[in-house]
């Protein structure tokens, strides 16, 4: 089986960062894998892990009680999954269910908290990183908001 | 062809040969070519003028194969009142047209490229006819990929016609919509999102794009980064198109007539043009 810091290397998600962090972050890596239809995580359970998606395909989905869920992103295979674990009150935002048979690297983000607070240099490239992630997804969000293919359009 | 100055303003009734249903508000209209209008031929991202009678004329891009005459095929949104007033048609009913309008995508002069396909909505169908024809002259094309967004699954056409392209080896497609609902296997996410499923060559690739401007406008973005330059890419640009000719200057943008100059653009040539706020 590939060690976990070379398999973190080559995420994108990952890419560029020092060989010491990387072995700091696998320290704390597991690998994951899901069936097709299974529940990974649900709006407001602890937030306390975050997936490197390897291969497959999970929703991220919002529920309400008139209209059931709707799934407002997709996310695959070079992407990642969760990043309430970062911010307070670590808790999820949104359900998560896999569409499809999924393998993942799942990340402790209680103990990654934990050691981003001692060593400032892994805390930045961790939120440079998700900072990312969230700016993207609120982009997408204000096109999903301006319903660009609806009739107004 | 394009029409001549002289006829532009002639329509020529086509009788309806099939009406088929795409979603609850997109809908493929098929017209039996006129005896009068039997030399009709299009180039891939030309648009007619339809002409419901007593109710009034809309542009629409030609949607068929460049290369079948037996059809002239268009697919229809119901955005306003006189494409709402022809969901109601059925075969053997009567239409209006006159064209074929406008610039067309460069097909014919892209063989030797990696061909990038970005639609957004009712987009598709205007770039419909490149697909065919790049699948009757394949082997003059690299990669030829289809990146395909929507609103919800309900919304998306041909898509039975798009599983029977997915099965060829030699198409890269992608689909995504805003959002879905339970049932829906495929991704979700803006149009944007699959750019980077796809490897892009930018030596190589042509994009043609077809959307609303806001999608394109991302999309450039993206694909720009990837190192796909501005005069490697087309982009159709929709305005109010009436006349169909460059006179009654409604379609106007700066000193372009998208009905004339247009709808297909370089968008090197029309970059200052495209996304103004004001002109």
């Amino acid at each position: 089986m590939e060690k976990p810091e070379k398999i973190l290397a080559e995420h994108p998600f990952f890419e560029g960062l020092a060989p010491d962090l990387l072995k700091t972050i696998a320290s704390c890596s597991v690998k994951a894998n899901y069936k097709a239809g299974q529940v990974i995580y649900s709006e407001s359970d602890p937030a306390n892990q975050f997936l490197l998606i390897l291969a497959g395909k999970v929703a991220i989905e919002i529920f309400s009680a008139e209209r059931g869920s709707l799934t407002i992103k997709t996310v695959g295979s070079g992407e990642v999954l969760g990043w309430s674990w970062l911010f307070p009150p670590y808790r999820r935002s949104f359900d998560a269910r896999a569409l499809e048979k999924t393998s993942a690297i799942a990340l402790d983000g209680k103990v990654l908290r934990e050691k981003a607070a001692a060593d400032h240099r892994l805390g930045y490239e961790l939120l440079k990183r998700f900072s990312s992630v969230v700016v993207d997804r609120l982009k997408a969000t204000s096109l999903q908001l301006m319903d660009i293919y609806g009739k107004h359009a | 062809m394009k029409a001549s100055t002289k006829d532009v303003a002639m329509t020529i009734p086509h009788l309806v040969q099939r009406f088929t249903k795409e979603t609850h508000d997109t809908f493929t209209l098929e017209l039996e070519p006129s005896a009068v209008n039997a030399a009709f031929s299009f180039k891939s991202g030309q648009f007619n003028m339809l002409y419901l009678y007593g109710v009034g004329e809309v542009p629409i891009s030609i949607s068929g194969d460049p290369d079948d005459r037996s059809k002239i095929v268009h697919t229809v949104r119901a955005y306003g009142a006189v494409t709402s007033r022809m969901m109601a048609l059925k075969k053997e009913d009567w239409i209006g047209l006159r064209g074929p309008f406008g610039s067309h995508w460069p097909i014919e002069k892209l063989s030797g490229h990696d061909i990038l396909l970005g639609a957004g909505g009712i987009g598709f169908a205007p770039l419909r006819p490149v697909l065919y024809y790049i699948l009757s002259h394949r082997e003059k094309y690299g990669k030829v990929t289809l990146l395909y967004g929507e609103r919800t699954p309900g919304d998306l056409i041909y898509r039975s016609q798009i599983e029977k392209w997915r099965g060829r080896f030699d198409l890269e497609i992608y689909v995504t919509v805003d959002s879905a609902r339970g049932g829906w296997r495929g991704d979700v996410g803006v149009v944007t999102t699959l750019i980077p499923k796809t490897r892009i060559d930018p030596t190589k690739t042509v994009a043609l794009l077809c959307g609303p401007e806001i999608m394109m406008y991302y999309i450039i973005q993206e694909i720009s980064k990837e190192g796909v330059t501005d005069d490697r890419i087309y982009i159709s640009m929709e305005r109010n198109m009436q006349c169909g000719s460059g006179f009654c200057g409604h379609c106007q943008v700066g000193p372009k007539f998208v009905c004339k100059d247009g709808p297909v653009f370089l968008f090197k040539e029309v970059k200052h043009l495209f996304w103004k706020r004001e002109m």
